[in-house]
């Protein structure tokens, strides 16, 4: 079974292909990369134009020189960021992270979400873990595709070994991907895989206030995914609370209440997919029509679907 | 936790930049840290260790903390909120999703050396003791 191993952190000297690389060339990521890069640059730097250039107070040693660099210090994660991102959408595929404590129920509540899904749509999964594919044949077990990245001593997924592992995982068109993040609320947080969004999990048996501990994570997610609610009658886990305190952070975040156990909920999840899916595929959808309409133009075709008619014999 | 990679990405890109100028070595490294990011202390200690034999070795870490400071919808004004875990505006409480400062990671730039080891200079900047801007 495949299990991809990280790069460990001697990564930007050891890989032949790091600094400058030809990054699957086939796939037509180049023609992307640019695009995604300079527009994560106009943001990063708009953010920083608001008055707070230091400047240097230093006095530069004799015989040195202050170089101004003025760069995003994850850019080469970003970079490959906005090289998966390019890739899923060509392929109109959903990727999603999903970011949660160890033991809050991802593995569980995905392979749930297989079963729910099988026949409906097309699904893979990458794992993240720091050692063992136990999760990966979970998840094969359950159905889908899936691929472990074994990260090692690292804390969290990059964008890098997540676009090598999506390429061999090679998903459908029209998929959902799922990229299960090392089980951590902290770390992944700040490395952007390329994904739509994030999804957090957070189970009832863990602190209510974990999303104010952990604010980075819950700020980064677009969905709050509450596991385990058939415990809660077991439980003094104020439900209400921890939505509140998910809202201090986030006020944005939408919460769905699920139990991979019992299967309460699942069903609002798996329309929230479907719908977030739906959209996906409709950007597609509408980029490849323009793109025909555009090429019908240049054979003088206005209508879709009128066919174009060859003239035997001439 | 990441900061192992922080260090390494900041130690990449300067070297990077060193070997593009031609210079021998990194002496400063100028950064921007937002609040938010959990590293700020701790990217000290693994900046060292990380940085062994490379062109970083031995350069300071000069890190500047930019505060949170969010947008307030309601009193359209910006606010900066107690807490890095309290987004909501400190004055009337209106939860505060817009953030304008506190994420920053950058690196603002670096000092390079460009001493060689034989003491003649490498390859002199083009005025020396004054900043330049990279091509990035």
């Amino acid at each position: 079974m495949p299990v991809v191993q990280m790069h460990d952190l001697a990564h930007g000297q050891a890989h032949p292909h790091d600094h400058g690389h030809d990054h699957g060339g086939d796939h037509a990521h180049d023609r992307v990369h640019d695009h995604a890069h300079d527009g994560a640059h106009s943001h990063s730097h708009a953010a920083h134009d608001h008055g707070h250039d230091h400047g240097h107070r230093h006095a530069v040693a004799p015989g040195s020189e202050f170089l101004r660099i003025e760069q995003e210090i994850l850019s080469e994660n970003d970079r490959f960021a906005g090289v998966n991102r390019a890739w899923f959408a060509e392929r109109a595929i959903l990727a999603l992270n999903i970011v949660s404590s160890p033991g809050a129920g991802k593995t569980s509540l995905l392979t749930e979400t297989i079963r729910r899904l099988a026949g409906r749509l097309p699904v893979a999964v990458i794992e993240g873990d720091q050692e063992t594919d136990n999760d990966a044949r979970r998840i094969r077990e359950a159905g889908a595709a899936a691929i472990q990245i074994n990260t090692g001593r690292g804390c969290h997924l990059d964008a890098h070994s997540v676009g090598h592992a999506a390429e061999q995982l090679d998903p459908a068109p029209g998929s959902v991907l799922f990229i299960e993040n090392v089980g951590n609320l902290v770390c992944p947080a700040a490395f952007d895989l390329g994904e739509a969004c994030k999804v957090a999990i957070l189970s009832t048996t863990e602190g209510v206030d974990k999303p104010i501990k952990y604010p980075d994570m819950f700020a980064a997610s677009e969905l709050l995914l509450l596991n385990k609610v058939d415990l809660l009658p077991h439980l003094d886990f104020d439900v209400a609370e921890a939505l509140d305190y998910a809202r201090r952070v986030n006020p944005a975040i939408e919460a769905i209440q699920v139990s991979a156990r019992s299967g309460e909920g699942i069903a609002l999840w798996i329309d929230w997919l479907e719908r977030r899916h739906r959209a996906i595929v409709q950007v597609r959808v509408d980029a490849l029509d323009a793109e025909a309409a555009a090429l019908r133009s240049c054979l003088g075709i206005d209508a879709p679907g009128k066919p174009l008619t060859v003239v035997a014999g001439r | 936790m990441h900061e192992l990679t922080i260090a390494k990405s900041l130690i990449d890109l300067s070297c990077k930049h060193a070997r593009e100028q031609g210079a021998s070595r990194v002496t400063r490294l100028h950064i921007r840290l937002g609040s938010m990011s959990v590293v700020l202390r701790s990217l000290y200690s693994c900046f060292g260790p990380a940085s062994r034999g490379t062109l970083c070795e031995g350069a300071m870490l000069e890190i500047d903390e930019v505060p949170l400071s969010v947008h307030c919808r309601r009193c359209n004004a910006t606010k900066h909120p107690a807490g890095r875990f309290n987004f909501r505006c400190p004055d009337c409480g209106t939860p505060t999703p817009d953030v304008l400062t506190g994420r920053e990671m950058q690196l603002i730039g670096i000092d390079l050396d460009y001493t060689r080891l034989d003491g003649a200079t490498a390859a002199a900047p083009a005025v020396p003791g004054t900043a330049r801007t990279a091509a990035v």
